[in-house]
């Protein structure tokens, strides 16, 4: 399989870029000096790509490469490859389900309680040497609180058992109601944010559900309301939630992804009621290496005429 | 309230607020509607005064009881009781409450937090992400997985039973060491912390402080811990040997730690701030509004059952 030629869209765990090299030869697309010229050079032999969530291949990259057979993800979130097209042209998709769902769900639940118990704020507190005795502040408890998730899939359902163990009330949206569960079910964004204390968003990033929280969102969600965001960052109306956090409208946020990572919108730095984390929600070794093991073993399976392990398209 | 009418009797029993001059007691003004306070030892109703509420760690020692003999009752406003003498008040024939299960999730909760915090790096990230070095240094160095983790309770009390309450569902597995083992607890059991060390990848010390436990974490268990190992603490600071543990982190030889208390709080021991393996947090477990107000509705209720000479609510119990 060493004749065959991988596009590598961008830099990944290095055991991963190591695993490809043995098995395939790996076309290093960030390391062109002209991206489009590189595709244009290789179009004719590149029948793979590996690529991640934060770069898929979208029409045109798909356009250029004529002998384009497979596109395995480093992610579970694929908002980033065109889908559609992928279909049309025949053109397999594998992606990263099911090993990062614990990780992720951990993850979103750290943030909660980071934010709602002011972890990172207090621990520069302690670190700024200006701890003085009977000083306490006030936090918010979590045992209890109920929790709303956007998106009742893999990750909001380990994030739901989470919360649970927690005696949080649960309720949900998502684009059908789900009849297997004891969750409570709002038809809509809005209502669920009404009724909830933690809004959590753990669905994929789609046309629809793009800025999915906007302002009014999280007007009912409210200045003791605390927003957690697990999925993309696009899911938010960044601006908008800027605002609502300087203006106080918002409680509280925990964010793992942003609309432009990874840019992070600066006035959030002073903000002692926000935690900001660097897309951080599969960073674990064990989990890296097991979404690393997904990619490969998908390409090898596609090469070697076997199933896929973990096919979308 | 009604002193200055003088055809209404106050009713109130009289109570002392002991507190060190930096602690105030939270809602206080939930407590003169039932009782009359005061908060001075030099004030003439120390004579006659027979219950005082304990603000946080305030020390009762024999010197402060001897300033009050009249004392029956002294109600603890924590979990803990370490920093009351409590041989001296069962010489005196002086009843001690503490808060009992008031506060128990919200500290279990605390335990979870600074848990999940440490393994995934959360406070250290939120510093990386702040600095404005995501964008000059990519990605941030990853953390541990949490499923799988083997959790070791130190004290599996009504705070260790709820920390393991939630750790289950994050796919952990939990076993404990405590005085004595509980028939009706399905967890292992370790008969020394040592033993539990070793077959444990976190310990979350959730014991009171009493003489047997002081310094129950050392070197040796540190050891058995290893490497890969990491120590949560919620209980007391003088059950952990801090300057052992210092070294420890400060030279790699255990994997992290998530702080709630130190040996000798507000000092902090000052190599641990280089560190990002290492969650510090300034006592504040149950700083929360709702245990403030279930730590008042169980101090209120034992005062009021001591004055109708009903039984206490949480009367300490060595277990």
């Amino acid at each position: 399989m060493e004749s065959i030629d991988v596009l590598m869209l961008c830099p990944m765990i290095s055991y991963l870029e190591q695993e490809l090299d043995r098995r395939f030869n790996v076309l290093k697309l960030w390391t062109a000096p002209e991206k489009s010229q590189f595709i244009k050079d290789h179009s004719a032999t590149i029948r793979a790509i590996a690529g991640d969530g934060g770069h898929g291949a979208d029409a045109e990259m798909i356009e250029a490469l004529p002998r384009l057979e497979i596109v395995s993800s480093f992610s579970v979130g694929v908002d980033k490859i065109d889908l559609e097209k992928c279909r049309e042209k025949g053109i397999r998709v594998t992606y990263t389900p099911d090993v990062l769902t614990d990780e992720v769900a951990d993850l979103a639940i750290g943030l909660i309680m980071a934010v709602l118990r002011r972890l990172c704020e207090s621990d520069r507190y302690v670190r700024s040497g200006k701890w003085k005795k009977g000083d306490f502040k006030l936090t918010t408890k979590f045992t209890g609180k109920t929790v709303g998730i956007i998106g009742l899939g893999r990750i909001g359902m380990a994030i739901a058992k989470r919360a649970e163990a927690f005696n949080c009330p649960i309720c949900y949206y998502s684009r059908t109601e789900k009849p297997d569960t004891k969750y409570k079910y709002y038809p809509s964004v809005l209502e669920l944010a009404s009724n909830c204390e933690i809004l959590v968003v753990a669905c994929s990033l789609t046309a629809e559900t793009r800025h999915i929280v906007n302002r009014e969102v999280m007007n009912a969600l409210g200045p003791k309301g605390v927003l957690i965001n697990i999925g993309r960052g696009p899911h938010i109306d960044e601006p908008e939630l800027v605002s609502a956090l300087v203006e106080g409208r918002l409680g509280g946020a925990g964010l793992d992804v942003y609309e432009h990572e990874p840019e992070v919108p600066e006035e959030l730095f002073g903000l002692e009621n926000v935690v900001l984390l660097p897309h951080v929600g599969t960073a674990t070794v064990e989990t890296r290496k097991a979404m690393a093991d997904l990619v490969v073993g998908n390409l090898e399976a596609h090469f070697s005429n076997k199933p896929l392990l973990t096919p979308l398209v | 309230m009604a002193t200055e009418d003088n055809e209404v009797e106050d009713h109130r029993p009289l109570v002392l607020i002991h507190h060190l001059p930096s602690f105030k007691l939270p809602l206080q003004d939930r407590l003169i509607t039932h009782f009359r306070l005061f908060d001075s030892l030099a004030s003439p109703d120390a004579s006659s005064v027979r219950a005082l509420i304990c603000v946080g760690t305030t020390p009762v020692t024999a010197d402060t009881l001897d300033h009050l003999p009249s004392l029956r009752l002294v109600v603890g406003s924590s979990a803990g009781l370490d920093h009351v003498d409590l041989a001296e008040c069962r010489r005196r024939g002086i009843a001690v409450t503490n808060t009992g299960d008031a506060n128990s999730e919200n500290v279990a909760d605390y335990a979870v937090a600074l848990l999940l915090d440490v393994l995934r790096r959360v406070s250290a990230a939120d510093r990386f992400v702040r600095s404005g070095l995501w964008p000059q240094m990519g990605e941030y160095p990853l953390g541990c997985k949490i499923g799988g983790k083997r959790i070791g309770i130190v004290g599996l009390g009504s705070i260790g039973s709820e920390v393991a309450k939630r750790l289950v569902a994050f796919g952990c597995t939990v076993a404990y060491n405590s005085r004595n083992k509980k028939p009706s607890v399905l967890y292992p059991y370790y008969a020394n912390v040592h033993d539990l060390a070793v077959n444990s990848d976190v310990l979350i010390v959730c014991c009171a402080l009493t003489n047997e436990t002081h310094h129950i974490i050392n070197k040796d268990v540190l050891t058995a811990l290893g490497r890969e190992g990491f120590i949560i603490n919620v209980g007391r600071g003088a059950l952990v040997d801090e300057k052992e543990l210092v070294q420890f982190l400060v030279q790699g030889e255990i994997g992290g730690a998530g702080l709630d208390v130190f040996e000798n709080e507000p000092n902090v021991p000052k190599e641990l701030f280089a560190l990002d393996n290492v969650v510090l947090s300034p006592h504040l477990a149950i700083s929360t509004p709702e245990s403030f107000e279930a730590l008042n509705e169980v101090i209120i209720a034992n005062l009021k059952a001591f004055f109708s000479s009903k039984p206490l609510l949480s009367p300490f119990q060595q277990e």
